[in-house]
């Protein structure tokens, strides 16, 4: 994010540096991007589910770095964890240990009240299943975080505006969900997740529910946010969608296994 | 998030779903409607009530026997039979009260039997009231010939003056001027018809009273009872100081607890209490309707709430706090029970307009204003579940949620 804060990347450096000796795996990520600044981190993230009387790990122990700009894919078999890396790494859920430190704040401290603060500020979603408000117009869905974030209405439609025309929908203002295919239902929910210059974006599965055609317009505009230096997060199975990100990883049984 | 978008997205998912928001709203449509409406009938009631004494003047004192407004409560039953039974009002009572020169300018004893008046084939039962020919000026007014006069009084004639519902059912079209009717056994000459009264809701009705001289009663029903005695005062704003004289005058002879002296405002005092408590009584039935409504909406919101999972944990994903999930539906739960107060005020508006017609309905401002805030309570008040519930669902559960 160029108009972030120096101060604040020199911070997050400090501490990248005091923590990054403990963990091996951070090494190689720490060398890739030396000169970026680092926006999400997570350190020896654990987190564990009852189920009845039974306890599972769905995480065991993730670290990793993520930097500006960076184009991640994560990958796994179904159950393996990666559902969950999201969920916790875009602090909708809360770790069970660990830290996840994002633009060298660490959100374990915080209460629900201050992550729904930070999500508004520094996270955009796509969902697979896209998330829009039905019965409710293209241009206010993509307005939808502006309204938490207290923008005055002309203000957050008129952003909303600018950020349809920039992921091609600029015909489709007033559309509700239902008037839209599947891709430009997706093409909103990016522009949606665009609208408050998040540091971080988290896609999960993107191109799940779309036909070959449609999913590759949303991979198209991925590559052109990651071009413009957007930070990605995304989570797919499917290989040929996970080679458009520039580092991969692979998570098994809730550990990083390979990581590219 | 500021409380204008959020009662823009509150109005927007109640317009969403026009045909359910107006069944939710209904519960609330029916309950203030009948609240203000049952409330608009007792009030109007009410000043009808008041009205109509108003009319009657209110230069008048009555003595009744027993103690009315005493403790037994007003008009109850039991101390009233007892008052009767125990009766020791006198003629020298009414002596003694027009000798108050300076307060009364006449008092009239009565007397009441209850007897079978008959003509030609025809039997009805009345009230007979013995008392003096000065009586026509408490009446409202004779139709037909003349109240009793003076002489007939006083040589204690056998003649009688209907009221105009027995005239109407004994004689039919025949002029009854002048006609012998039998009172018991005895034969009576009919000097007059009084005008129409109209009964007193349900109460008896002076329609059905004949009237005779006090001498003539006290004679064929063997009695000297008096069971009330009608004063009429000399100036109206010295009621209160008359009824102190009379007070006093019957205290010299008799006890407190034996004797009543009242105005009409004291009979009209309890009559509006008991109306009062009528209104709030019906009213109060009604509300319950007000309650069912409001379950009515918290079972809506409930399924709302479940129905919109993934919208609350979209919402909560990109940055909606409990909170503001919270005022949300607590608003959308408040402008249903708003909106449903206020159809329910105009349908009530409307029916008390219509009911004017055959009957004195009246919708104060205070009713409005009631059925407006209890509405609105109702709304937040059951709201509350529904979105506490929706405030608390974890994001991620709820964007699982299908």
């Amino acid at each position: 994010m160029p108009n972030k804060s120096n101060s604040k990347s020199v911070k997050t450096k400090k501490k990248t540096k005091k923590k990054s000796s403990s963990y091996s795996n951070k090494k190689e990520s720490t060398l890739r991007g030396i000169n970026k600044k680092t926006v999400l981190q997570l350190n020896n993230v654990v987190k564990e589910y009852i189920i009845g009387t039974q306890k599972i790990r769905a995480l065991d122990g993730v670290s990793l770095e993520v930097k500006s700009g960076d184009f991640l894919s994560v990958m796994g078999p179904s159950g393996s964890g990666k559902s969950t890396f999201l969920q916790i790494a875009s602090i909708l859920a809360i770790p069970t240990g660990g830290e996840i430190i994002i633009n060298g704040k660490d959100t374990t401290k915080l209460d629900e009240v201050q992550r729904a603060h930070l999500r508004n500020k520094e996270i955009g979603f796509i969902f697979q299943s896209f998330n829009l408000l039905a019965k409710t117009s293209a241009v206010e869905n993509v307005a939808l975080p502006l309204v938490y974030a207290g923008i005055p209405e002309q203000e957050r439609l008129e952003t909303a505006r600018k950020m349809l025309i920039k992921v091609g929908l600029g015909d489709r203002l007033n559309n509700t969900p239902a008037q839209l295919s599947g891709g430009q239902q997706q093409r909103v929910a990016i522009a949606r997740a665009l609208i408050n210059n998040p540091s971080i974006i988290f896609a999960d599965e993107p191109t799940g529910n779309l036909d070959s055609k449609s999913g590759l317009e949303v991979e198209a505009i991925l590559k052109d946010l990651s071009k413009e230096g957007k930070t990605i997060i995304m989570v797919t199975h499917e290989p040929d969608i996970a080679n458009i990100a520039s580092r991969h990883i692979e998570i098994h049984d809730g550990k990083i296994k390979n990581e590219s | 998030m500021n409380l204008k978008s959020t009662f823009l997205v509150a109005i927007k998912a109640i317009l969403v779903n026009k045909g359910r928001s107006f069944l939710t709203m209904l519960g609330v449509i029916i309950g203030v409607s009948s609240v203000v409406l049952l409330t608009s009938i007792g009030t109007g009631l009410q000043n009808y009530i008041t009205e109509q004494f108003e009319e009657l003047g209110t230069n008048n004192v009555i003595v009744m026997p027993g103690d009315i407004f005493g403790e037994g409560g007003g008009f109850s039953r039991e101390s009233q039979q007892n008052a009767f039974i125990n009766n020791k009002l006198k003629l020298s009572d009414v002596n003694e009260i027009e000798r108050l020169r300076e307060y009364v300018e006449f008092a009239l004893p009565m007397n009441t039997q209850s007897d079978k008046l008959s003509f030609q084939d025809e039997t009805k039962t009345i009230t007979v009231i013995g008392t003096h020919y000065q009586y026509d000026e408490f009446i409202s007014g004779i139709e037909k010939g003349r109240f009793f006069n003076k002489t007939e009084d006083q040589s204690v004639e056998r003649v009688i003056v209907l009221g105009w519902e027995i005239a109407d059912t004994l004689f039919g079209k025949i002029d009854p001027i002048g006609k012998k009717v039998k009172l018991g056994t005895q034969t009576f000459k009919v000097t007059g018809v009084a005008e129409k009264q109209g009964g007193g809701f349900g109460g008896p009705s002076f329609d059905t009273y004949v009237y005779i001289p006090l001498e003539t009663s006290f004679r064929i029903y063997d009695t000297d009872a008096i069971v009330e005695i009608m004063v009429k005062v000399k100036d109206k704003d010295q009621i209160k100081e008359s009824i102190a004289a009379i007070e006093k005058v019957l205290g010299q002879r008799l006890e407190d607890d034996e004797f009543s002296v009242f105005d009409q405002s004291e009979i009209l005092e309890t009559i509006n209490g008991i109306l009062g408590v009528l209104t709030a009584g019906l009213g109060g039935i009604a509300a319950i309707s007000l309650v069912v409504g409001g379950i009515g909406i918290m079972n809506i919101m409930l399924v709302s709430v479940t129905e919109r999972t993934r919208e609350i944990g979209l919402r909560k994903a990109l940055g909606a706090t409990p909170q503001q999930i919270l005022i949300q539906f607590l608003i959308e739960s408040a402008l249903l029970s708003i909106m449903g107060g206020l159809i329910g005020l105009i349908i009530a508006y409307g029916g008390s307009l219509a009911l004017q017609a055959f009957f004195p309905a009246k919708v104060t401002f205070g009713a409005i204003m009631l059925a407006f805030g209890v509405s609105a309570a109702v709304g937040v008040i059951f709201g509350v579940a529904p979105a506490r519930k929706a405030s608390r669902l974890s994001p991620i559960e709820a964007l699982r949620y299908e």
